[in-house]
């Protein structure tokens, strides 16, 4: 019986997987460039996600660093992939550093290579910062993002300051930023469904009787702080990619804040929470932008309010956190099982 | 009763916070294979003798020494990796887990694979976390609580819960157990059932209990040496007759007058 549904649930997810690779390959044909620019992104808030739900809601350690990360990974992968001749082009005012300048690397490796050094960082800002609990963790990560993004405003020789680099290639098609959302998502639901992540979740719950258990309980913070970094460093990467422009403005605390939502509005402690959350908050964050157009209603003309849909992001936030603080998911998890049960009475996955 | 060898041994602890002396001067030394029981009034400083000993706290002077090692301030996690494992008056279960998922958190110590071993999906990491995942089940037939393994840990009725926390304790594979209020909030026939378990856990699992309890029955029933604290000093020791005997225990416990009249 349970061999059985082993069987079943691996034919599912290969069909699901096989579903999704039709659906992209079908997509650029017949899609505009719009929507398909917001199927990216929600890979793109997926991956994101998922490292913020594994240092927030699997790890319990309140962070506002992603933006910091993904300022990172966006640079580093950058600076590997733009070509020579754009490297003449955006640096006029002062000139790149020429070892900087010589230095190039496929997509693969760009990404990887800015995963890796916002670990790196990770791992160096984590040993001192997550001895801090609660509230304090979440200031001090903060200010660590803002750091990053002042130094990367200051460092002319090598980010070009406050210019940003422009004319960065492409490459981040609808293959590429599903593939690293899946890779992300297999390597989380591994780590999470080990003892390791069992161990992770005790934390979570109770950092005191997790020291009791034998657990080095600061060791397993940094190592689930710095797997987190990476994947921001990823997600940072391919973003900067995909809208091909990046300044050191785009990696404000808003950044941050979107990701937040995501974790929050999917279900703290759930991996496919945050995909779902990702989804909703893209789409929300897209088609929220009507509010800003100005507006006609019959005789009455409403004049276009920049940053409404900020507004209005904000209050849902809240009513979430209100109404359904646990997320659309709540810290269930997405299971064959589950759903097929749920089938059989009615869909019911909320 | 012979004499066995000491498994722990604490000197002189003292334990100040600012100006308040909550213990002073205690030392015990617990042979090894015993049920022991720390005993006193509330706020006699029983609890702060156990957070001592598993490095919760760093006494202000004295000694901690495990088999022969020092032990004193050393981080709580390594105390528990020396083989000290031990459950809290108030139950610490990790609540979001199932009950099978806490179990093998107490494996975790032991596992050899790392981390990184989890994303590649090796054979040899699956086979340990398999066998770790049969080895928290048999713990938990054990103990009798193979048939909710898979329900989360907050759901469980009291009694279940401290049974729980104890086998938690159990998968470190602790040779010595601090058991803090076990019998709390148990009725008679409850506590009967805890005082036949914690001796057959003594047999099976070879270990040295201490345990603090308010339960006079419990203490009485299955230590067979017992301290008494009161105001972080230690006023008795000996078998459960001498300290039932002693005055300065009566005395503690249900003040002067009643010496007076008896």
């Amino acid at each position: 019986m349970m061999e059985a549904n082993k069987t079943r649930n691996l034919f599912l997810s290969l069909t699901a997987l096989a579903v999704v690779g039709v659906f992209l390959w079908w997509a650029p044909s017949h899609l505009d460039g719009y929507k398909i620019q917001i199927l990216n992104l929600i890979a793109i808030y997926s991956i994101l996600g998922l490292s913020l739900n594994l240092i927030y809601g699997i790890t319990g350690m309140f962070s506002l660093g992603t933006a910091g990360f993904m300022c990172i990974g966006a640079y580093v992968s950058s600076m590997l992939i733009l070509p020579q001749m754009q490297k003449d082009m955006i640096f006029i005012l002062e000139p790149l550093h020429p070892l900087l300048y010589a230095a190039h690397a496929p997509f693969v490796v760009a990404v990887l290579a800015g995963g890796v050094v916002a670990a790196l960082a990770g791992l160096l800002i984590g040993i001192p910062v997550l001895k801090l609990g609660g509230d304090y963790l979440g200031i001090a990560t903060l200010g660590f993002a803002e750091i990053i993004r002042v130094v990367a405003n200051n460092i002319p020789t090598i980010t070009n300051g406050a210019l940003g680099l422009k004319g960065i290639p492409p490459y981040a098609n609808l293959w590429w930023n599903y593939g690293w959302t899946f890779f992300t998502l297999y390597v989380m639901y591994r780590l999470v469904n080990s003892n390791f992540g069992n161990a992770l979740k005790a934390i979570r719950d109770d950092e005191l009787a997790a020291k009791a258990m034998g657990i080095d309980t600061s060791r397993y913070r940094v190592i689930s702080f710095t797997i987190g970094a990476f994947f921001a460093g990823i997600g940072g990467a391919l973003m900067a990619s995909l809208l091909t422009t990046i300044d050191p403005k785009m990696f404000m605390v808003t950044m941050t804040y979107n990701v937040l939502m995501v974790v929050v509005a999917g279900g703290l402690g759930s991996l496919a929470g945050s995909v779902i959350g990702a989804t909703i908050v893209t789409i929300l964050l897209e088609w929220l932008r009507i509010v800003e157009n100005p507006i006609s209603i019959g005789s009455l003309h409403i004049p276009g309010i920049p940053g409404m849909r900020m507004v209005i992001f904000a209050i849902s936030l809240i009513l979430i956190i209100i109404y359904r603080p646990d997320g659309v998911m709540g810290n269930r998890e997405f299971t064959w099982n589950g759903l097929l049960r749920s089938g059989k009475g009615g869909k019911s996955n909320g | 009763m012979a004499d066995r060898p000491v498994i722990l041994d604490a000197a002189n602890l003292t334990m100040r916070f600012g100006g308040v002396t909550a213990v002073s001067d205690f030392s015990m030394a617990i042979q090894e294979n015993r049920i022991v029981g720390l005993i006193g009034p509330n706020g006699a400083g029983k609890t702060t003798s156990f957070n001592m000993i598993t490095g919760y706290y760093r006494p202000t002077e004295g000694k901690v020494s495990f088999l022969g090692n020092d032990i004193t301030g050393m981080a709580p996690y390594k105390v528990c990796r020396m083989g000290i494992a031990r459950t809290f008056q108030n139950i610490r279960l990790f609540k979001n887990e199932t009950v099978l998922q806490n179990v093998m958190i107490g494996s975790q110590r032991r596992q050899k694979s790392r981390w990184w071993q989890a994303p590649l999906n090796l054979p040899s990491f699956n086979k340990e976390e398999r066998e770790v995942r049969e080895k928290a089940m048999e713990l938990l037939e054990r103990v009798d609580l193979h048939k909710v393994a898979d329900e989360r840990s907050e759901s469980l009725p009291y009694g279940q819960q401290r049974r729980l926390e104890i086998a938690r304790a159990l998968a470190t594979e602790p040779r010595f157990l601090l058991l803090d209020e076990p019998a709390a909030g148990m009725n008679p026939e409850e506590s009967h059932v805890l005082m036949g378990f914690i001796r057959r856990l003594r047999d099976e699992f070879n270990l040295t209990i201490l345990l603090i309890e308010h339960d006079m029955k419990v203490v009485m029933g299955v230590c067979e040496h017992i301290w008494v604290l009161d105001y972080g000093k230690l006023i008795a020791q000996g078998n459960p007759k001498e300290i039932q005997g002693n005055p300065k225990v009566i005395e503690a416990y249900l003040g002067e007058e009643y010496l007076a009249d008896a």
